[in-house]
């Protein structure tokens, strides 16, 4: 298809809007990006941008915006892309999100912004996500200017703890109001799950880096190394070193295990710790980087969310001959991302559906060398409303392998709300925060993965958004 | 960065380094770690805090040389300065009037019961400490001990110094005689040595608090790697420890556990020595 730039410019029809095909990210072939930690998606053209942009039908009562769980304007960031206005798109969106950057590599758009896309209906969604990306990566390479603070200075000092998401969207909009802002980070790099946990190949630590730098930009100060609960207490935030209000972001913390025979074998992995090994600690590096990892050939990960494909996909780089996939409910109930499971698929990893490990198999020298699982079949809908997988009798069979990574779930650390009096926590031990996330102590906040369990970087980044908003009418009032 | 501000050798391969890291100091119970990564490129390692001074705003660690990231520290002086210093970490030790504790200190496990003998006497126990090592060079914190020590023994493997003999056969002897009490043990060293002080106060029901130090990254319960099973249960020793009832520790799984990198640490320390001050980063 050839389009000369009238055509492009030219306002279009809606049935001409619909004429337009989805356009195609172009990514690396399977097989040569799964032996190194480089991207896998390459970024649309600008004139393919375009194109994508054009097929928006610019809906009046637009549903991808109520998709989008902090309601960027995407017809407008949309149409600015349509008329060649990158920077103007970018605009749009820092509005509402402070990193898109991120967001368009990471965000489950399938069940957000684009499943309520008005396309799905014909053929397939706007790709709002990859249009983000788009946006964000331009704005990268073309922004003149420093990112500067108009708010007059307010002289109020606010304590963000934890550098992920949540945290980094909340202290970056608070700096824009003119406070004073200071992350406490526990790790000795900031950037929490997005270095720690989301490998390179889906979100390079340089783009991490970046909004980092952006944030120290806007004057928010970042200390490594506090841990909260320990190094300092919110008591001490609060009465020794003068803050006015502290925003907890600490994330969700202690891995959970199987709670099988065999756990504890040398090669039993939990992926926080497999891929903070890798990621944080470059141990894809070793002896270069001093943090040794297992690397396994026959790799087998259990779960079905995005920690595990992140985690899978990191065995076949590090050489794994088979990596595998268990996961004890079908493919279609994963929760992980739907392009995160087709790029594994891709990339050769192989999919256990319907299985549930029972035993972590030993060789006798204290290694793993595989994994005794049961065949589930799918049962009455759970509280969750998918149907439940349901042990089928008699049906164990064995997975040879020397790797085991666990990446079944998260519980909430318990670091931070042990050492804070007053602090009220539910039965799970995540933190109680109202609908302003305001806790039960007064001026302390809370949001992300220690209120709500484990859930996604979106999410996180609206908590911190929220967070921001109720903490600036907090300190007006104080 | 966290200056060094003072570092002495005080044995072969032991090296004593007070840090300033005020923050630590003034948080800091007996009984917490800090984690320590001495280079941008290195390793996250698990460091007792041996002492702190909360006045002037230090800690002092004791570092005994095993591996790659243990010698190239060992190459940072006086004046120079750690990349990352994390803490206070772990559960702070649980300290009660018994009447009469053991405290056993095993080569560096010393510079753990150390702290512990500190809070155990103040508040109200006699302290009888017992510390061993293979030879008298081995042996740490003797005169510090001694002052602090209702009673003082020392044993090592080659009678060089104190008895001949190992921690565990003092121990007995201290259990056997009759115008002795032990009220409670509170030990630290190698795992092969705390597992035996445990089948030595087993049949005595005398409380025995051994010092875990498994494998860590993050120290602060993230990772699950220092999970050691206590009492049947997994525990992670970061967060619910180091220190953990003596006579429900699961020692041959911890054993097992520790060589998990035992190829990688052996390859990284051979490349090391090999080539120190090849690689451009010195």
């Amino acid at each position: 298809m050839t389009e000369t730039k009238d055509d492009l410019n030219r306002k279009l029809t809606p049935k001409e809007r619909l004429a337009i095909e989805r356009q195609q990210m172009p990514q690396r072939d399977g097989a040569e990006r799964a032996r190194d930690f480089n991207e896998v998606n390459l970024g649309l053209a600008e004139k393919i941008a375009i194109r994508e942009a054009k097929r928006c039908l610019q809906c009046k009562n637009a549903k991808c915006i109520e998709g989008c769980p902090v309601n960027i304007d995407i017809p407008a960031f949309i149409t600015k892309i349509s008329e060649g206005d990158f920077l103007g798109a970018a605009a749009v969106i820092r509005k509402d999100n402070n990193l898109p950057a991120v967001t368009g590599r990471v965000c489950p758009q399938e069940v957000q912004c684009e499943c309520r896309c008005l396309r799905c209906k014909s053929d397939s969604p706007v790709a709002i996500g990859w249009l983000e990306r788009f946006v964000a990566d331009y704005e990268m390479k073309h922004r003149t200017g420093k990112l500067e603070v108009t708010a007059a200075k307010t002289g109020k000092k606010v304590a963000c703890i934890g550098s992920g998401p949540a945290g980094i969207t909340c202290a970056g909009e608070l700096a824009k109001m003119g406070h004073d802002v200071t992350i406490f980070e526990a790790f000795h790099k900031a950037g929490g799950v997005l270095v720690y946990g989301i490998p390179e190949f889906r979100l390079p630590k340089a783009i991490v880096q970046r909004e980092i730098d952006n944030l120290q930009e806007l004057g928010v100060k970042i200390e490594t190394n506090v841990i909260v609960g320990r190094t300092l207490t919110i008591p001490q935030l609060f009465e020794e070193e003068g803050f006015d209000a502290v925003f907890i972001a600490n994330g969700a913390g202690l891995p959970t295990f199987m709670n099988v025979p065999g756990e504890n074998f040398k090669g039993v992995y939990s992926a926080n710790e497999y891929l903070t090994r890798v990621n944080l600690m470059g141990a894809y590096q070793f002896p270069k980087f001093d943090t040794p990892v297992i690397k396994g050939n026959r790799v087998c990960v259990v779960g079905g969310g995005n920690t595990a494909m992140d985690a899978v996909r990191t065995s076949k780089r590090l050489g794994a001959a088979e990596s595998t996939i268990v996961y004890r409910r079908a493919l279609e109930q994963m929760p992980a991302r739907v392009e995160e499971v087709h790029h594994a698929q891709e990339e050769g990893i192989r999919f256990e559906m319907l299985t549930a490990p029972v035993e972590v198999l030993g060789n006798g020298d204290g290694w793993v060398k595989g994994l005794r699982c049961i065949r589930m079949e799918l049962g009455e809908p759970d509280e969750s409303g998918r149907r439940r997988p349901v042990p089928v009798k008699g049906s164990e069979f064995n997975i040879e392998c020397d790797l085991v990574i666990v990446a079944i779930g998260i519980n909430a650390n318990p670091l931070l709300t042990q050492a804070t009096p007053g602090l009220k926590v539910n039965k799970w031990g995540y933190i109680e925060a109202d609908e302003n996330l305001m806790t039960s102590l007064p001026g302390v906040f809370a949001g992300g993965d220690i209120v709500r369990g484990a859930a996604t970087v979106i999410l996180a980044m609206g908590d911190g958004k929220t967070a921001a908003r109720n903490i600036d009418k907090y300190l007006a009032g104080k | 960065m966290y200056q060094v501000v003072d570092k002495q050798t005080i044995g072969p391969n032991l090296t004593q380094y007070e840090i300033m890291a005020p923050r630590i100091a003034r948080a800091r119970k007996c009984g917490q770690f800090v984690i320590v990564r001495p280079f941008a490129h290195s390793e996250r390692i698990p460091l007792t805090v041996a002492d702190t001074n909360p006045g002037k705003g230090t800690i002092t660690l004791i570092v005994q040389t095993v591996g790659k990231t243990t010698l190239e520290m060992s190459q940072i002086e006086k004046g120079g300065a750690f990349q990352d210093v994390a803490g206070p970490l772990g559960m702070p030790s649980h300290i009660e009037k018994f009447g009469t504790v053991v405290v056993i200190g095993g080569g560096l496990g010393t510079a753990v019961i150390y702290p512990q003998a500190i809070a155990l006497k103040e508040v109200g126990n006699k302290i009888v400490t017992i510390i061993g090592a293979r030879t008298k060079d081995l042996l740490i914190m003797q005169d510090l001990l001694a002052k602090l020590s209702d009673q003082l023994i020392m044993t090592t493997d080659d009678g060089s110094s104190g008895k001949k003999g190992l921690v565990t056969h003092a121990l007995q002897e201290l259990i056997d005689d009759p115008n002795s009490r032990v009220d409670a043990v509170y030990c630290a060293g190698p795992v092969i040595m705390m597992k035996a002080v445990a089948q030595v106060t087993k049949p005595h029901n005398i409380p025995t608090i051994v010092s875990l130090n498994p494998v860590m990254v993050d120290g602060t319960g993230m990772c699950g790697g220092c999970r050691v099973t206590v009492g049947g249960k997994t525990k992670f020793a970061c967060v619910d420890g180091p220190e953990f009832d003596g006579h429900q520790v699961d020692y041959d799984e911890l054993m097992d556990r520790l060589t998990t990198y035992k190829p990688q640490e052996k390859n990284s320390l051979d490349q090391f020595k090999s080539h120190t001050c090849k690689c451009g980063r010195h």
